[in-house]
């Protein structure tokens, strides 16, 4: 009952929604509001139909009704009930639903905003957003149905079907296969509802734009409205980046956060061009330039979530992220091309329209170096995805293999990532339109100068990488020119208005959110830099098989082998835990418990890493192998991460940025 | 279809490190030690499951190649000549990036040419831009940018009135 509720829901909506894209589309063209208004209902509908499915599949999956095929293959009985409810997003089946379910949100909130002075905007924001919340709805329905359940025919083998084929009978597993114990981890039960959320939430600012185009609208009034929903959806995306990197280095266990993966870069890619997006639309607010850029980077952003969707969900990319892989592709290819063309023709429609008078006064204005650094993040995004689709382009036209993997993505994105922190030290400190160098020159020359002495100290204290000092120079700079800004704001209105210096800094901050929330932000870049800086020039490992009681020596740390215990877990896996002293300049710090988790459910080991952390460094041992006989040695590999910390540290202040700059305003 | 001899070029080159290198860290007969090999395993990428790096892949047959790095760095063979062996194994894909030869050559020219194309596309509009912009209003009086000379200004201009 349960499932065909679920399964009939799922269908509706799809109906609804291609309704809601009809009648909207009708109601616009032949002016007839009723139907525009009947559009809108059916948006707002589609959020609860789509929930009505996925409390359905949640029930089964909790439930443990083995004889449907996603509750088989996702779930066992030993599996806790809230790993249970988040295998909604552990396959393939479940977590298309769940990203139609959160677009559904999306757009039905979406609707629910004051229309009245963009009237001429709705329905085809109606049609954008219902286009394509069918399409994903449409996949579910024909080919990854999460309500399908498995048959036994007469001649023994088994089938997987929605409604019983004739002559076979239900096969009902005692048991499930179980999750990926890789997912079985605090972030990756929340990097995959983030990254959907960063992703689905492009949905709205695109609709906005294609309205706008279709419409002929093209004042920036579809920038203002969207612009928290861009904001908020690139927040959920850089979310779902950051939380993927501390999952990679919690549980991968190979040390590191991020290895230039296709399907990492693959969830970068969207995430470039938006953030390139972010910085244009500047420029368009202020000074009414690049009408027609703006709109190619939201086209593109759009087009890159449905690609990278596209390249990880149908197995184009094998990696470890494979385990999203079906048969989707040709269906979902079409989609992204379809929507695609469509998106250039009406832009190419409007092209001359959307023709601005731009006007440049100096190549130091703001607006210059804000298109500088569209220059370096389409840069970077042009070596991303060039690294990531070299492999399927040489393997069509050679029929040889190769691999595009780090060094390449280092080597050509670190000069681009030093000139990005270079403009964001100097932009903030130009003005729109007529700037000259002169007080340019003026406002950088103290945060300059004291900029060089971070790497001058850093020289004396004897490190002579000249990309490490390159590094930290460009970030000590961009740190001294922000918190110059915050300084100089402050202190003008603790002089004009004799307010206190953190009231002074409060009130400069809620005046102009947005600018002083992309400060935050800024910073949240100089902390990661300095993560990145740390775990990329500085990383050190060594690996060695050890006795009880012997020491291996790393750096300042020295770890001793204690003891090696095995047992079972009531959560289903074999667990083999050692136990390991760290010593740190020759003091007792602490143990740490480096583990190899055996899951019996889906026959998988998982290695988990025992982690000392400090601001300064992680130092990381993993367990790699281990002698059956007690007296054996155990090969331990320890590896030390400078400073990466400053990566999390960073995220976090990233939240809080980002929230500063779209926290709505008092007045609307 | 015509195959080139797939690393012939590599093998010149590799020929040049034989002969020129210092001789190898890993002095025949001696144990190499688990950093030692991982130092190469870190370079390769297991055959078997894609992107993953050998030195990190926990999986029987990568622990296997590590143990083959490892029998090769104790008979004497260099870093370049067990890549080399591994790449002659099971293809240039367990290399980190691919040999720069061939088709292989576009992963290293066409981003930096993009780039530049775009840098170059970014001046010129710049340019035109700027040049519309002061066609337009040819006389522009210069804002004092001193907060001093404003100062100045203002007070001369409230004496002159």
């Amino acid at each position: 009952m349960v499932i065909q509720v679920g399964y009939f829901s799922l269908v509706l909506t799809f109906l609804v929604a291609l309704y809601g894209a009809g009648a909207a589309a009708y109601g616009a063209i032949r002016r007839k509001t009723e139907f525009v208004e009947s559009a809108r209902h059916a948006m707002l509908l589609t959020w609860p139909l789509v929930t009505v499915s996925v409390l359905a599949i949640v029930w089964l999956l909790v439930s443990g009704d083995f004889q449907v095929r996603y509750v088989y293959s996702t779930t066992s009985n030993d599996m806790p009930i809230y790993l249970k409810v988040t295998a909604l997003w552990g396959g393939q089946a479940g977590s298309l639903v769940f990203w139609s379910w959160l677009m559904a949100a999306f757009t039905s909130a979406a609707s629910l905003r004051k229309w009245d002075r963009d009237r001429e905007l709705l329905p085809w924001v109606v049609v954008v957003t219902m286009v394509n919340l069918a399409f994903f709805l449409s996949l579910s329905i024909l080919f990854e149905n999460p309500f399908a359940r498995m048959w036994r025919t007469p001649d023994g083998s088994q089938v997987t079907a929605m409604f019983q084929p004739g002559g076979t009978m239900p096969l009902i597993p005692i048991d499930g296969r179980g999750l990926n114990p890789l997912l079985r981890h605090p972030g990756m039960i929340v990097h995959p509802p983030m990254q959907y959320l960063g992703f689905i939430s492009f949905v709205i600012p695109y609709a906005f734009a294609i309205g706008a185009l279709i419409n002929g609208r093209i004042d920036d009034r579809w920038i203002r409205i969207s612009r928290r929903w861009t904001l908020v959806a690139w927040l959920f995306l850089s979310l779902g980046l950051l939380l993927g990197s501390w999952w990679a280095y919690d549980v991968l266990g190979w040390g590191g956060y991020w290895g230039w993966d296709p399907v990492e870069v693959s969830a970068l890619i969207p995430w470039l061009s938006a953030t390139a997006f972010i910085h244009s639309v500047m420029i368009y607010e202020k000074r009414g330039m690049l009408k027609q850029w703006n709109m190619v980077l939201i086209i593109l952003t759009y087009a890159l979530v449905l690609f990278s969707t596209f390249l990880t969900r149908s197995g184009v990319l094998s990696s470890v992220h494979a385990f999203a892989e079906s048969a989707i592709g040709p269906m979902f290819f079409g989609f992204i091309g379809v929507t695609f063309i469509a998106s250039l023709i009406l832009l190419i429609r409007r092209w001359g329209a959307l023709r601005s008078e731009s006007q440049l006064h100096s190549l130091l204005s703001r607006e210059a170096l804000l298109l500088l650094n569209n220059l370096l993040f389409i840069g970077i995004l042009v070596v991303c995805v060039w690294g990531m689709l070299f492999p399927l382009i040489s393997e069509l036209a050679t029929g040889q293999k190769v691999t595009v993997g780090p060094p390449y993505y280092e080597r050509a994105i670190a000069p681009l990532g030093i000139g990005l922190m270079l403009i964001m030290g100097v932009a903030p400190l130009s003005t729109y339109g007529r700037a000259s160098w002169k007080p340019l020159v003026r406002a950088l020359l103290k945060p300059f100068a004291a900029s060089l002495l971070v790497p001058l100290v850093l020289a004396l204290r004897g490190i002579t990488n000249l990309g490490a000092l390159l590094g930290f120079w460009a970030s000590a700079l961009v740190a001294l020119v922000t918190l110059y800004e915050f300084w100089r704001g402050a202190v003008a209105r603790h002089r004009r208005h004799g307010e206190i210096l953190p009231l002074a800094l409060w009130r400069l901050a809620g005046r102009n959110r947005r600018r002083y929330g992309g400060y935050v932000i800024h910073l949240c870049a100089v902390l990661m830099a300095l993560g990145i800086i740390g775990i990329e020039m500085y990383q050190t490992e060594t690996q060695a098989t050890l006795a009880r009681g012997e020491q291996l020596t790393l750096g300042r740390y020295v770890i001793i082998y204690d003891s090696l215990a095995q047992f079972d877990d009531p959560g289903g896996r074999y667990v083999t835990r050692a136990v390991v002293s760290v010593y740190r300049d020759g003091k007792y710090v602490g143990e740490v418990y480096p583990r190899q988790d055996y899951y019996y459910a889906p026959e998988m080991t998982v290695t988990i890493p025992g982690v000392r952390s400090t601001l300064e460094d992680d130092l990381n041992v993993m367990l790699v192998g281990w002698e059956p006989i007690p007296t054996g040695g155990t090969t331990f590999r320890v590896i030390l991460n400078p400073l990466v910390n400053f990566i999390w540290l960073g995220g976090l202040l990233f939240i809080f940025g980002t929230l500063v700059a779209a926290w709505p305003d008092r007045k609307s | 279809m015509h195959k080139t001899p797939p690393f012939l070029s590599i093998l010149a080159v590799l020929l040049l490190v034989i002969l020129l290198a210092p001789v190898p860290t890993a002095a025949q007969g001696n144990e190499p030690t688990d950093d030692e090999v991982n130092a190469i395993a870190k370079q390769l990428y297991c055959p078997v499951c894609e992107n993953i790096p050998l030195d990190v892949c926990p999986t029987q047959a990568c622990r296997q190649w590590r143990e083959t790095i490892r029998e090769k760095l104790a008979a004497g063979w260099s870093e370049e000549q067990i890549k080399q062996y591994f790449v002659e194994q099971y293809g240039a894909s367990v290399l980190a990036t691919p040999p720069a030869k061939g088709i292989n050559l576009l992963v290293y020219i066409l981003p930096p040419a993009a780039f530049l194309a775009g840098a170059f596309i970014l001046l010129r509009t710049l340019r035109s831009w700027r040049q519309a912009t002061i066609q337009a209003e040819p006389v522009v009086p210069v804002q004092p940018e001193d907060p001093y000379i404003a100062r100045l200004e203002k007070e001369l201009r409230r004496r002159d009135g």
